[in-house]
């Protein structure tokens, strides 16, 4: 039996990419269909997938599961509001109620993979080092995208509760750092200079690209019930992650970071959302061993690794040119 | 005699001279050059081809000035035995010789020969003041060899390769954020601290296992918790193991003082971290009493808190690691907490609001501990693993493993503070 797979958002950078890559398992891994959902025209290349323009804060998804007869549903593009895209709880938690309700009429769904977000567990001073999945945030999830992503988990929960023969993965990633993909740290550490908390060195993980498509792959083709973290192996402190992409930090007082650093950013002409104040001050790492062992995936790139594919991607900064970074000394190291 | 005593300037008419031991006015005028006296005092103004005249004209005013006051002793002593008097007078004699052609001219060249390389050396190193830069060089090479030993240039060069290394990003730490290179620079320096101004005494440090995992249990005290960190440094000095302090999430809280934190090995005390730890094979060190610990009065020194709610036990038990009981005596008189402000601390978020007998009366002085005198000894370690890991569960076993383990801390803890005699001496 081939699969017809339902990916939201597709409009986004990371759903395009999971929605191409689940378009080449094709019919080899069982995959028949691909239907690809979102509010605006993807600008990604969509060749063999079947996209549809529709909201999905509107019950015309249900309309779009019955009439594909979709027995898989891959909701992605949970994320932090952007510039220039309305309101990110109405897209998030909206869409994802709509959606629920669609999937539980359905009897055709089988399966929900959900794209989830290690900012589930909030960041704050009181964070063990490394969050497994039984842990609950302890503080940081009152405002803003950590609030939404925790309702998210909360309905999808309750779908599961309500549809018990319906296969149920959550991938709480951490945030995916590619050039090609929309994240929040992307557009962080591309500016010139980077506003930092003073006094804190947050420890960030990262996600590879190649790693994040090859979970949500397996995650579609093989049945993994259950919640899983995925992020890179080890973490890299935001100091080490600036000093590594040649990138001066600037260091600000933390009261009113938040605000002072997301001017700052929007001076050099890029944006954060206002909720990763915490995820600078704090930080947060997961730990990755039920993907490991449970799920059976081994991501490829380490956290650091992730970095420096990234930092290769991206021009060089300030100071690389004073030879003060990584790629400055091999070509001192060429000199010599 | 009678010639000096006319010199003086009792005699004879200022400035006259008596044609054998003292020239003239118009005789020391006529024989040129810079007065030596002026000359040797002050050798900018010889050198001055401008002053050079006005600096020979001044120079017999200010002998002749100088020169009454000299003898007044003698003139004053006129009727005293003549026995007396030439040792009176001998040590004014050589200044009041007369100055010759060939001095003044001796001391004219030595002048300008002074002047000549003052002008020579500060237009070569202005900063050096006089000292050839090749000295210097000597001088910073002797200094590295003496502060870093004979192999200095290749010390030199790994120092240089670590700060590259640093600044480019190039280094390790682990998944809590330890960083080995920063502890060891925290080690090196707390070291002096410890050693000099705590005069650290250890004991028991074979007590410590030599590998995997345990849990050492301390005593808090001193309002500023300093003895984690010389505890930290106690363990690394003489055992050579990281210890990972567990630490309230205040620390985590403090800008600057959580980075540091993490980076010399400390994370939250939690259940959670606490068992990553232990079974990760790592030493970590948990004081239980926490804020009621560190932040009891002076009057009650050295008496053990409440131990938390005994989380510690559980974790060592799950992890099947021996527990450590270490006692720390020293550290409740580095700041004497004698008052404490709750509603200023609740204000600002804190714990409690020391009052010290020197803080906040000296200000920043009063930041600096009292040189206290320090004994940690770690004790017999309290075996876990005869215990099933399931044991965990079993409230009424922890409570009794907490208090056996409390009671060797405060038994111990009695017997080094008699062994230690006087606090500060």
């Amino acid at each position: 039996m081939s699969r017809v797979v339902l990916v939201t958002g597709v409009a986004g950078s990371f759903a395009s990419q999971v929605a191409r890559r689940l378009v080449d398992l094709g019919e080899d891994a069982g995959i028949g269909k691909v239907v690809g959902i979102d509010t605006i025209l993807p600008d990604a290349d969509l060749d063999g997938m079947k996209f549809v323009r529709a909201d999905v804060r509107t019950p015309v998804i249900g309309k779009v599961i019955a009439v594909e007869d979709v027995d898989t549903v891959v909701h992605l593009d949970v994320n932090p509001p952007q510039r220039g895209r309305i309101g990110g709880k109405e897209l998030n938690v909206i869409g994802t109620m709509q959606l629920l309700a669609a999937c539980q009429r359905s009897s055709t769904v089988g399966k929900l993979v959900l794209g989830s977000s290690a900012a589930v567990y909030g960041s704050s001073p009181r964070d063990p080092a490394m969050f497994n999945e039984s842990l609950l945030a302890r503080n940081g999830v009152r405002s803003g995208f950590p609030k939404d992503i925790v309702e998210v988990e909360s309905y999808v929960r309750g779908f599961a509760r309500r549809r018990p023969d319906v296969i149920i993965t959550t991938i709480r990633a951490a945030q995916v750092l590619h050039a090609d993909v929309e994240s929040p740290l992307r557009n962080y550490f591309s500016n010139p200079v980077l506003p930092s908390v003073l006094g804190f060195d947050p420890r960030l993980q990262f996600l590879s690209l190649t790693d994040a498509l090859e979970i949500f792959g397996q995650a579609v083709v093989h049945d993994r019930p259950g919640t899983f973290n995925a992020a890179g192996e080890g973490v890299v402190p935001l100091s080490q992650a600036a000093r590594r992409l040649g990138r001066p930090l600037v260091p600000m007082p933390r009261l009113g970071f938040a605000s002072a650093a997301r001017r700052f950013v929007r001076a050099m002409g890029s944006d954060i959302p206002p909720d990763l104040h915490r995820l600078l001050t704090f930080g947060r790492a997961v730990d990755t061993s039920a993907l490991r062992e449970i799920f059976g995936y081994e991501p490829a790139l380490t956290s650091e690794q992730t970095l420096d594919e990234f930092a290769a991607s991206l021009r060089p900064g300030i100071l690389t040119a004073m030879g003060l970074s990584t790629r400055g000394s091999t070509t001192a190291g060429r000199r010599q | 005699m009678n010639d000096e005593r006319k010199t003086i300037g009792s005699g004879g008419t200022p400035g006259r001279g008596n044609r054998q031991t003292s020239p003239s006015a118009a005789a020391r005028s006529l024989a040129g050059g810079a007065p030596a006296k002026k000359a040797v005092a002050k050798p900018k103004r010889a050198a001055d081809p401008a002053g050079k005249t006005t600096a020979s004209a001044a120079a017999p005013v200010a002998a002749k000035k100088t020169a009454p006051k000299k003898p007044a002793p003698s003139k004053a002593t006129p009727k005293k035995p003549t026995a007396s008097k030439p040792a009176a007078d001998r040590p004014t004699k050589p200044r009041l010789r007369a100055v010759t052609d060939e001095d003044a001219a001796a001391a004219a060249a030595a002048a300008a020969e002074e002047a000549a390389r003052r002008t020579r050396t500060a237009g070569a190193a202005p900063l050096s003041a006089g000292i050839p830069i090749d000295e210097i060089f000597v001088a910073v090479i002797e200094a590295a060899q003496r502060v870093l030993g004979s192999d200095w240039e290749s010390r030199v060069a790994t120092l240089l390769a670590t700060v590259r290394k640093r600044l480019s990003g190039d280094y390790e730490i682990d998944e809590f954020g330890f960083d080995p290179e920063i502890a060891q620079v925290l080690t090196a320096a707390v070291e002096p601290i410890a050693e000099k101004w705590f005069r650290l005494e250890v004991r028991g440090i074979e007590n410590i296992p030599e590998d995997g995992g345990a849990l050492l249990v301390a005593n808090h005290s001193g309002t500023v918790p300093l003895d984690g960190l010389i505890t930290g440094y106690a363990v690394k000095k003489y055992s050579g193991r990281n210890l990972r302090p567990l630490g309230a999430d205040l620390v985590f809280a403090l800008p600057l003082v959580g980075q540091v934190a993490r980076k010399v090995g400390a994370t939250l005390a939690c259940q959670e971290d606490a068992e990553r730890l232990l079974t990760g094979g790592e030493l970590a060190g948990v004081w239980p009493e926490g804020f009621k610990g560190i932040g009891k009065p002076f009057a009650e020194r050295y008496k053990l808190q409440r131990f938390g709610r005994g989380g510690f036990v559980s974790s060592a038990m799950r992890a099947q690691v021996p527990i450590v009981p270490v006692s720390i005596v020293g550290a409740e008189e580095i700041y004497p907490l004698v008052g404490n402000v709750p509603s200023l601390a609740r204000l600002l978020g804190l714990p409690y609001l020391p009052i010290t007998p020197f803080f906040p009366l000296l200000g920043p002085l009063g930041l600096i501990p009292l040189p206290s005198k320090w004994i940690i000894e770690f004790g017999e370690p309290v075996r876990t693993d005869a215990y099933e890991p399931q044991a965990a569960d079993d409230p009424m076993l922890l409570f009794n493993v907490t208090d056996q383990v409390r009671e060797t801390i405060q038994q111990t803890l009695y017997k080094l503070l008699i062994e230690r005699g006087n606090a500060f001496f």
